[in-house]
């Protein structure tokens, strides 16, 4: 059964001790997409993705996956794959050993996938995983989640300490998964060029918080880059400073908004999803109030 | 997860069937020569006053057959530990150090299942180790445990003849605390609890080396301790009393330069339970306390000459009148089983509740 | 580099300390009442015949003493090897597992310095550590070990210096085997980089070692003495008290050395061929079955006189007690010469770690 929601998280918190690892998390991933988790390290993303994949249980909050409480049973189990950061994998097992693992704790398992992927990727069937190179562990890992045949595949960084062709070769495998399998994919990672090719939905976190979350297309569509003579701002209500430079006579203004610019005095440009990240990077606890009011939902 | 327990603790499964092996090997090619002289002195056929000629017996076991009734004991308190620190606490605590956790936890298996196939495979393992090493080792001494218990308790073993290294030594019986717990099924209530130990301990921890340190500790602590204070009280010990007879009184001057004491010795009644743990002796007065002093006529100042007949005599009515009597607490060599069905049991549910903690913690989502 | 050895080796250190805290204040408690008890036996002033009072003294110990006693030579047989275990195995392994290496090894010391550095401060630590037990268990026993001397070995449970158990739990021979444990732990976990397989074999290896030792080796660490002497008539016979029955034909034996340790022990003929059926007891030999020519049948209440026709077939025997012994001063030259030759092994095993690491097999 397939929901509408991959992830859906209202008010969720954890706290250690007296810090907040995440905080006053509410967002909605929807079902259907390559959902990018961005954000600086230390933001939360890997307490958010181990909150979804019920590896800890909340301090404030809820969290649900495909409609379901996370890790409720084996049934939800199966519906969720989950590729952890590091690809850890048992060294002393072959890659043979972990394609047996697979087999034997799912009731969804897909050999022949597994096989196919194993032989596309040139792995040997018996050396042992703790031999095998960064990019191949990766693989291995990668294998073992899709064959799996879950309806959700959640990656935590998961091509960090990849080299540029094992990352293309991952991120293909993935987007070809995507395509074949029908699959929602929630992938985080700092490196915005490899998210800006395959991810349509976005969630930005900063200091264990929720700084903005949509559709690619739909963030792009309302996010402006305003430059004109440096005076002192002043835009309407419906439109949003999200980041400011100034030089001696010159601003440039990174605004969200609704609606379309018509103020003559701004030169109004696209912005690119680079910018766009790295503008609401900026935003840290002290900074810039909610401005998600103004976004209607999509 | 069957087969993925089974393929975890394969290198493991393997070490133990080669020790086991090993282990037989050595108790079957030796036990003949033990048997050969076990009927060589007499004893199968020997009904009664077989005290004599059963310690004739021990005194004759030598050599090898000496290292490996110790050995085999020291084996048999090490087994339980080594499969607690190498068994289980690596169990849980390597997976999480390594990362592995993240593999395991999120196939379709909930980790209650995970972790109650991996506790009850590898815990089954244990015992089933542990029942065999106990069955070889209780199998290849029963002559040496059958002569003692016909010996009354307590001999002293000196090797001889042949080379081999000469050494005194307790040989018991098998209610003894050292060979109890080397003998029948206490070993499987140890290793069981052992291996549920380690396990706790690196769910605790969650670090391999600390949680086999800690295991270690507390399974030796609490080793010391059953026997000593648990094991007496599991079944109520027996009691026997008998008045002492005075009249075998004599004096001992003590030794010790520049003193005028002494002591009166008396020599006990015959107390003749072959084979049982003797708990508590002493002497008691007829209210049942302890004796705390003598009579006044039996404090003597005289020195090394010691007292006079007259002397010696008032003392003797004088203790006669006291009344004393030799008290002993024992339990019976016949509680060996019923006291080693009761002490396993124990184990068994001290290791199933150590097992339900593991659960309950894994449980609890705290390691991401 | 000596602070991060250090540093790296805090919480076993801590651990190491409380132990011996524990131990210390053990000892320090029981000590001195064990003391007095040998003071007031009068085996201090006991030249000859201490039986006795070595048997008042060792029947008066309590049983928390007896347990110490034995618990003590359990302690000095566990400590080095817990010491091979947990300080030696993961001394090297473990920074290999977790890759650690990749940082201590890019420094700026190399990798011969780093090993050499932690093998002998870790190492230093073990050996100080085996040496505060030892001093500690040998002062705690010493009354024991005398009254075990002065008993002439009629005591069981008393056992001499030079018997393995306490041989090996005394003196300077366990901190020999604290470096040995140590330097084996460390080179199975260069050899292996897996902290729980070294552990394992470390375990193993050491225990065989020390089982083999103490019967194969230390025997003739010294050309050991032999006694030879005649056995005299008049031979007795052995009666159970109780029953009146006889066991056996009753030999004195004519070797007396107290603390001596006996390799081996039998009565022969004048052929030089093994008396069977001979149990060599502290009090003396029991010859369970006749020889030929004899008609006394063990268990009949014959008495000494059916002895009679025994006792000239015995002396016709000529028969003589050989004894292959190892006197009871040589205790301080077998510990230095044992522990000499373990500290070279150790010495051997780190020369090993350090050439394997040498040789940048470790990516």
């Amino acid at each position: 059964m397939t929901n509408a929601t991959a992830i859906e998280a209202r008010g969720l918190g954890k706290r250690y001790g007296r810090r907040w690892a995440l905080a006053d998390c509410t967002l909605t991933i929807p079902a259907g997409h390559v959902a990018g988790l961005v954000g600086p390290n230390g933001a939360g993303k890997t307490t958010l993705i181990s909150l979804a994949t019920g590896m800890l249980a909340p301090t404030t909050g809820t969290v649900e996956v495909l409609g379901g409480a996370p890790a409720s049973g084996p049934g939800q189990l199966a519906r969720v794959g989950y590729v952890a950061q590091d690809t850890p994998a048992y060294a002393a097992l072959s890659v043979a050993d972990h394609l047996r693992l697979g087999a034997r704790l799912n009731p969804r398992w897909d050999a022949a996938l597994a096989q196919a992927r194993i032989k596309e990727l040139g792995l040997e069937p018996r050396q042992k995983a703790g031999n095998l190179s960064g990019g191949q562990r990766a693989q291995l890992a990668l294998t073992l989640a899709l064959a799996k045949r879950p309806e959700l595949l959640i990656l935590d960084e998961p091509i960090a300490s990849l080299d540029p062709r094992a990352r293309r070769e991952f991120l293909q495998v993935l987007m070809n998964a995507v395509a074949e399998q029908e699959l929602s994919v929630v992938i985080s990672s700092h490196q915005l060029a490899d998210l800006e090719r395959v991810a349509d939905y976005l969630v930005v976190l900063v200091d264990s918080r929720v700084r903005i979350e949509g559709a690619v297309e739909h963030l792009l569509a309302t996010h402006h880059l305003l430059t004109g003579p440096r005076r002192a701002t002043s835009l309407p209500a419906s439109q949003q400073v999200v980041a400011e430079s100034h030089t001696g006579r010159q601003s440039t203004l990174l605004v969200r908004s609704s609606e379309p610019v018509i103020d003559p005095a701004w030169t109004v440009e696209e912005v690119s999803l680079e910018d766009l990240v790295l503008a609401y990077l900026g935003h840290t606890s002290t900074g810039s109030p909610d401005i998600r009011a103004l976004e209607a939902r999509p | 997860m069957i087969w993925l327990t089974w393929r975890q603790f394969r290198p493991q499964a393997i070490t133990a069937a080669v020790a086991l092996a090993v282990m037989a090997i050595v108790l079957a090619a030796t036990r003949p020569g033990l048997v050969a002289s076990y009927t060589a002195a007499g004893l199968p056929a020997c009904r009664t006053h077989c005290a004599a000629i059963a310690s004739i017996f021990i005194d004759g076991v030598g050599g090898l057959d000496h290292v490996l009734y110790f050995g085999s004991i020291a084996l048999m308190y090490l087994a339980p530990a080594l499969m607690g620190l190498f068994w289980g606490a690596p169990l849980i605590a390597r997976e999480v150090e390594a990362g592995t956790h993240r593999v395991a936890w999120n196939q379709s298996v909930t980790r209650i299942r995970w972790t109650l196939v991996k506790l009850g495979l590898v815990g089954l393992a244990a015992v089933a180790t542990a029942g065999l090493l106990s069955l070889m080792v209780t199998w290849w001494a029963s002559p040496i445990d059958h002569a003692a218990s016909l010996a009354g308790g307590s001999v002293q073993v000196a090797a001889g003849g042949g080379a081999g290294v000469h050494s005194s030594w307790y040989v018991l019986a098998r209610l003894e605390p050292v060979v109890f717990a080397a003998r029948g099924v206490a070993p499987l209530g140890y290793a069981a609890f052992a291996f549920a130990l380690g396990v706790t301990a690196g769910v605790l921890l969650r670090r391999t080396l600390p949680a086999m340190a800690l295991t270690l500790v507390a399974f030796a602590v609490i080793q010391v301790l059953v026997p000593n204070l648990v094991r007496p009280h599991l079944l109520p010990p027996a009691h026997v009393t008998a008045p002492l007879n005075v009249q075998t009184a004599s004096y001992h001057p003590t030794k010790t330069v520049g003193s005028t004491a002494g002591e009166i010795q008396v020599t006990p009644p015959n107390f003749a339970r072959p084979g049982a743990w003797v708990l508590s002796d002493v002497i008691v007065t007829p209210s049942g306390a302890r004796l705390t002093a003598l009579p006044k006529a039996c404090t003597f100042t005289v020195g090394v000459a010691g007292p006079g007949p007259s002397a010696l005599g008032d003392c003797k009515s004088a203790l006669a009148a006291v009344h004393l009597r030799q008290s002993v607490s024992y339990q019976p060599a016949s509680r060996f089983w019923p006291l080693q069905w009761i002490e396993t049991g124990i184990y068994l549910v001290l290791a199933a509740g150590l097992g339900c903690v593991c659960a309950w913690q894994v449980r609890r989502r705290r390691t991401p | 580099m000596i602070w991060l050895t250090w540093r790296q080796f805090r919480p076993q250190a801590i651990t190491a300390a409380i132990a011996v805290a524990v131990v210390a204040s053990v000892a320090a408690a029981t000590g001195p009442g064990i003391a007095s008890a040998y003071t007031a036996s009068g085996l201090p002033g006991c030249h000859a015949s201490c039986a006795t009072d070595a048997s008042n003294f060792f029947t008066g110990l309590s049983r928390l003493d007896l347990l110490l006693y034995f618990g003590s030579f359990l302690l000095m047989y566990l400590a080095p090897a817990l010491m091979g275990l947990f300080w030696g195995a993961p001394l090297i392994a473990r920074e290999v597992e977790t890759g650690t290496h990749r940082i201590a090894w890019n420094q700026s010391v190399t990798r011969t310095r780093w090993t050499l550095v932690k093998l002998g401060l870790v190492g230093l630590a073990a050996v100080a550590t085996a040496g505060l037990l030892s001093l500690m268990v040998t002062w705690w026993a010493s009354p024991i070990s005398h009254a075990a001397l002065l008993s002439g070995g009629q005591i069981s449970g008393l056992v001499p210096r030079l018997d393995p158990p306490v041989f090996d739990a005394t003196g300077v021979a366990p901190l020999g085997y604290a470096a040995f444990a140590f330097a084996l732990g460390v080179t199975a976990g260069v050899l292996l980089r897996r902290t729980l397989p070294a552990m394992a074999v470390t375990l193993v290896a050491f225990a065989v070692i020390q089982v083999l030792v103490p019967n194969l080796v230390r025997p003739h660490l010294l050309p050991p003495d032999h006694f030879t002497a005649p056995l005299h008539e008049p031979f007795g016979v052995n009666v159970n008290a109780a029953t009146g029955q006889v066991n056996g034909i009753g030999l004195a034996r004519p070797f007396a050395k107290p603390g001596a340790w006996v390799l081996s022990d039998v009565i022969v003929t004048s052929s030089g061929a093994q008396l069977p059926n001979v149990a060599i007891t502290f009090s003396g030999a029991e010859l369970t079955v006749p020889p030929k020519g004899c008609t006394f049948t063990s268990g009949a209440a014959a008495g000494p006189a059916g002895l009679h026709d025994c006792s000239s077939v015995l002396a016709a025997m000529h028969l003589r007690e050989s004894v292959t012994w190892q006197p009871a001063s040589r205790f301080w030259p077998l510990q230095c010469i044992e522990t000499g030759i373990y500290l070279v092994l150790a010495a051997g095993l780190g020369w090993v770690c350090v050439a394997q690491l040498r040789r940048r097999r470790t990516a």
